[in-house]
């Protein structure tokens, strides 16, 4: 059949450099190995010539296929099942990116081009390691090509292609057997990019995280590469920027997808230990264990086995946690909800493709590797870096297992999954790894490589530690810090944790000044764990201080395990304009009648009052009506931002949520003047009507056709209310403006004007009709503390990476062994 | 034996106690009749809402009481009573994760915790083919 009004062009040419890319990362791989292998110079170089080329290539293919999605997108051809299913005419153009990587096949593409920019940097700056970490990042390429190549090889599916055609997919739908199907209303538009997703975060936080994903093959290559070329630790120096880099990217990928959870989804917080969540942080974690045993080795020349054990395994974790949030199998135990994309052998075999080589390399050379017989000293600096390299991998693993449960299940037929209550389960044992990781990064810096003079030590410490203890003191008794809600232990331990992370912070400042007399050039690591310092007061103080703020003041007491010791009536319900004692403040639900261009999103104005300065504020909670065909909404919430703490708000349940149809419908009356109707509750007389009125709310003119009629109504209880019901003509179409009366559960219309002088008035009594709303609020003391210590400890990354790159363009010091 | 082996020593040691801690917290996954036989424990179901009883929940009343009523996949049917406000698109839901106790006379599910709650609806946040597929088919 010929099919109307398709464009396939951009699909055959976005095809065609699919394949491309594929062959040349194939290439690439090849000529990459090849060279590494060459024994000849020459062979060495033209080898590299032929990689670089088809590396150049690759990476150019990928980014033409990118844009070729993006044209499709872009110019709404909807017969592409990718715009179709991720784009839609009312989208707004900012998005456009956004709806790529929304989906499975534009987040591998995203990956991917990292990795092109990565590798063609790394072809000016790695110098004689080149080869060996170009063909790993190639075969990487090959690998991740894979995921949307979209063919059949002997009736299994590899990959799928981004310009699969609506049609093809659905190739039994009966739609498809017109020719001019694309004229069919479904077709017409796409199902759009979600509701949820359409936010700033979702432009940025994507491409940020896949940088760091990306980035993160490149300590990895540079150990393939050491332990394939039997040069061991020579690779430590010119690597250091690349796992600082990484470092940095990833935790700020991740930090960018908490903030997002914080603020425009409703988690209540910022992080909830997801496994989605766990799954990128577990490779970071691995990732800093690995940089601190490469800066050890660098200065001391210990730790080269774990260096390469850590920076195998972050590599690892990457393509695993790929694997956990792809694959669908957290479908059970994560809010994310992914469905599963079918490829999960594909997947699994991207794991066991970089896995089983890293190992058997890693196995084989393990002895060659150099150690140092002779032991760390206790009072050394690098003996305590690598214990707190393998607390923060002891923590890795922990999560990992905690999220893989239900991998664990699939492998071993069990039925385990976290309790009632998931975050706490994390909690209770990361609070006493925060407790170690505290005091270790206190107190690390001032130690000496090697060894340490005790007295020199005590000397320079005690006045870090002095000011930590009195501030942790003053804040533990007069900060108000009472989080019992897990006992008494647990509530020790947080005020433990607090002073280490205190601890941290002062003893890092003070290093900058007393251990580095103020070079902030070197000062990387002290900002870097000053930062990791605050980033734990913050959270403690934070977490532990968040408070409902939304306690249900209005509803039936409902009798609570007394066990649990929470009090879960956290939502309250605001009657409009009804003035509701929540706490310290008062709060008043006032509309719901801001939407914004598009329609999508309706705000709901909400007032709040605090009890004590006599301050307001309105906060806009709102809802987002769901796309891809649904008619359900998602709310978004809104907050108040403070120095020292957020008020925020979201609505748990509205009046628009209600699924139940009004059964009640419109009573017709026709009625005379001064007529009257009898309602349940009373009774109501058309006292006058008022042809083309002008008056406050309306102003029509004599030449206008409208009627509005004024009705006196008597409740049973005698009080008078007036409603207002509102006929008019406009473009030669009758328009009704119902009238409400909240507090009768009453609305009237005018039905139409009748021959006789009468009007047809059209009663309604419902006793859903009064509009409230059911929110929650949450204050969070101290959240600053968290995004500022996220902020100090990549600036003290990015510092180090500046510092680094420098000193590994000096002549080497000589080592001591 | 050396410092670093006694270290790695103690690490597993800590390692393994963290774990069998960790474990001893889990919960298991169960069946409305098993978790009945588990009375007062607490257990992870997982059922679809059961579309013949009505889904209780009068904000105006309280924002804080939902109950309704879920049928797992042996057809077994229970109550269940959440205390805190209703999921968004809940009657959508294809499949509902609870995580709580079953009272001792096994006719009420009672979910304590905030989180005890998953909904998986297929449209939220990733793309539902069955859907699509639906929605090409409407058309004549």
């Amino acid at each position: 059949m010929d099919y109307v009004g398709e464009h396939l062009l951009p699909g055959k040419l976005g095809q065609f450099f699919v394949v491309l890319s594929f062959a040349a990362s194939f290439v690439a791989t090849i000529s990459f190995f090849k060279s590494a292998n060459a024994k000849s110079l020459g062979d060495q170089a033209s080898w590299k010539k032929m990689g670089r080329l088809a590396f150049w290539v690759n990476t150019l293919s990928v980014f033409i296929v990118f844009a070729t999605i993006y044209y499709i997108v872009r110019q709404h051809y909807f017969e592409y099942n990718f715009a179709w299913e991720h784009s839609g005419k009312k989208l707004d153009p900012k998005y456009m990116l956004a709806c790529i990587w929304e989906a499975q096949e534009g987040s591998f593409l995203l990956w991917m081009m990292w990795h092109g920019v990565l590798g063609i940097i790394l072809m000016f700056k790695a110098r004689q390691w080149e080869a060996p970490v170009l063909t790993v990042i190639s075969f990487a390429q090959f690998c991740l090509t894979t995921m949307i190549l979209g063919v059949y090889v002997f009736g299994h599916q590899i990959g799928h292609s981004p310009f699969m055609l609506v049609r093809q997919l659905f190739q039994e739908a009966p739609i498809f057997q017109r020719a001019d199907y694309l004229s069919i209303p479904q077709m017409q538009d796409g199902q759009s990019l979600n509701a949820l997703l359409q936010n700033y975060w979702m432009v940025i936080h994507p491409p940020i995280l896949f940088l760091g994903f990306a980035s993160t093959i490149v300590p990895f290559s540079f150990v393939v590469a050491g332990l394939w070329k039997k040069q061991y630790g020579a690779w430590t120096k010119t690597a250091l920027p690349w796992t600082l880099f990484s470092g940095a990217m990833l935790i700020t990928g991740i930090m960018m997808g908490a903030a997002w959870a914080y603020e425009s989804l409703t988690f209540g917080g910022y992080w909830a230990w997801d496994p989605v969540e766990n799954a990128s942080l577990v490779p970071w974690l691995v990732l800093v264990a690995g940089l601190h045993t490469q800066v050890v080795y660098n200065a001391t020349g210990h730790s080269l086995r774990a260096t390469n054990l850590f920076l195998i395994l972050e590599y690892i974790l990457v393509l695993y946690s790929t694997f956990l949030t792809r694959s669908g199998i957290l479908g059970d135990t994560s809010v994310h909800a992914f469905v599963g994309s079918g490829m999960d052998l594909q997947l699994i075999l991207l794991i066991l493709v970089f896995l089983i080589p890293a190992a058997v390399l890693y196995i084989i050379n393990y002895n060659k590797i150099p150690h140092i017989k002779k032991e760390e000293n206790t009072w050394s600096r690098e003996f305590w870096m690598f214990i707190g390299s393998l607390v923060v991998f002891l923590s890795a693993i922990f999560i990992c297992v905690a999220t893989s449960l239900p991998v664990i299940n699939r492998i071993f037929g069990t039925n385990w999954t976290t309790g009632e209550d998931p975050k706490f389960s994390y909690n209770r044992i990361e609070i006493f790894i925060a407790i170690i990781l505290g005091v270790l990064t206190a107190g690390g810096q001032y130690l000496k490589y090697k060894n340490t003079p005790k007295n020199l030590l005590w000397k320079r410490i005690w006045p870090a530690t002095a000011v930590a203890l009195v501030i942790s003191v003053l804040i533990s008794l007069f900060g108000g810090i009472h989080y019992d809600q897990y006992g008494t232990g647990f509530l020790f331990a947080i005020h433990l944790a607090l002073f280490a992370g205190i601890y941290s912070l002062v003893a890092n400042v003070g290093y900058i000044f007393t251990g580095l007399q103020g070079k902030l050039k070197v000062a990387g690591a002290s900002v870097a764990h000053a930062g990791f310092g605050l980033l734990l007061v913050g959270i403690l103080v934070s977490s532990s201080k968040k408070e409902v703020l939304s306690y249900n003041t209005t509803g039936i007491n409902l009798p609570f395990d007394p066990k649990t010791k929470e009090n879960p009536l956290e939502n309250i319900t605001l009657l409009k304009d009804v003035k509701t004692d929540m706490g310290t403040y008062y709060a008043t639900y006032l509309s719901n009648d801001s939407v914004n261009k598009t329609g999508n999103i309706i705000y709901f104005q909400v007032k709040f009052q605090d009890k004590k300065t006599g301050e307001s504020f309105n906060l806009w909670p709102n809802l987002i009506k769901n796309t891809k065909g649904a008619e359900n909404y998602s709310n978004n919430p809104d907050k108040r931002h403070y120095w020292d703490h957020d008020i925020f708000t979201y609505i748990s349940y509205a009046n628009i949520l209600d699924k139940v149809k009004d059964t009640s419908g419109f009573v017709s009356h026709p009625v005379s003047l001064h007529d009257t109707i009898f309602y349940s509750r009373g009774i109501m007389i058309l006292d006058t009507v008022y042809v083309n009125p002008d008056n406050g709310k309306y102003h029509f003119t004599s030449s206008d056709t409208a009627l509005l009629a004024h009705i006196r109504v008597i409740s049973r209880d005698s009080l008078q209310y007036t409603i207002a019901p509102l006929l008019y003509v406009k473009d030669n179409r009758i328009h009704r403006v119902a009238d409400t009366l909240f507090a009768q559960n009453l609305a009237v219309e005018i039905g139409s004007v009748m021959t006789n002088r009468k009007l047809d008035l059209r009663v309604k009594e419902s006793s859903d009709m009064v509009p409230f709303v059911s929110l929650k609020v949450y204050t969070f003391p101290q959240i600053n503390l968290v995004w500022i210590g996220i902020l100090v400890m990549v600036t003290g990354f990015w510092m180090s990476i500046i510092y680094r790159r420098k000193q590994r363009l000096r002549p080497e010091p000589a080592l001591v062994a | 034996m050396k410092r670093l082996h006694i270290i790695l020593l103690v690490f597993i040691a800590i390692a393994i106690g963290l774990l069998v801690s960790f474990m001893g917290n889990l919960s298991t996954y169960e069946t409305i009749a098993s978790a009945r036989q588990k009375a007062g424990k607490s257990v992870t179901i997982i059922a679809k809402l059961d579309n013949s009883q009505p889904i209780e929940y009068n904000p105006v009343k309280d924002p804080n009481y939902l109950s309704f009523h879920i049928q797992d996949t042996l057809g077994n049917r229970a109550k269940v009573i959440y205390h805190f406000g209703k999921p968004y698109d809940m009657e959508k839901a294809e499949r509902i994760v609870l995580k709580g106790k079953m009272n001792e006379s096994g006719d009420v599910f009672e979910i304590a915790q905030k989180d005890g709650i998953l909904i998986k609806c297929p449209s939220k946040y990733k793309d539902d083919p069955e859907t699509a597929k639906k929605n090409l088919s409407q058309t004549q």
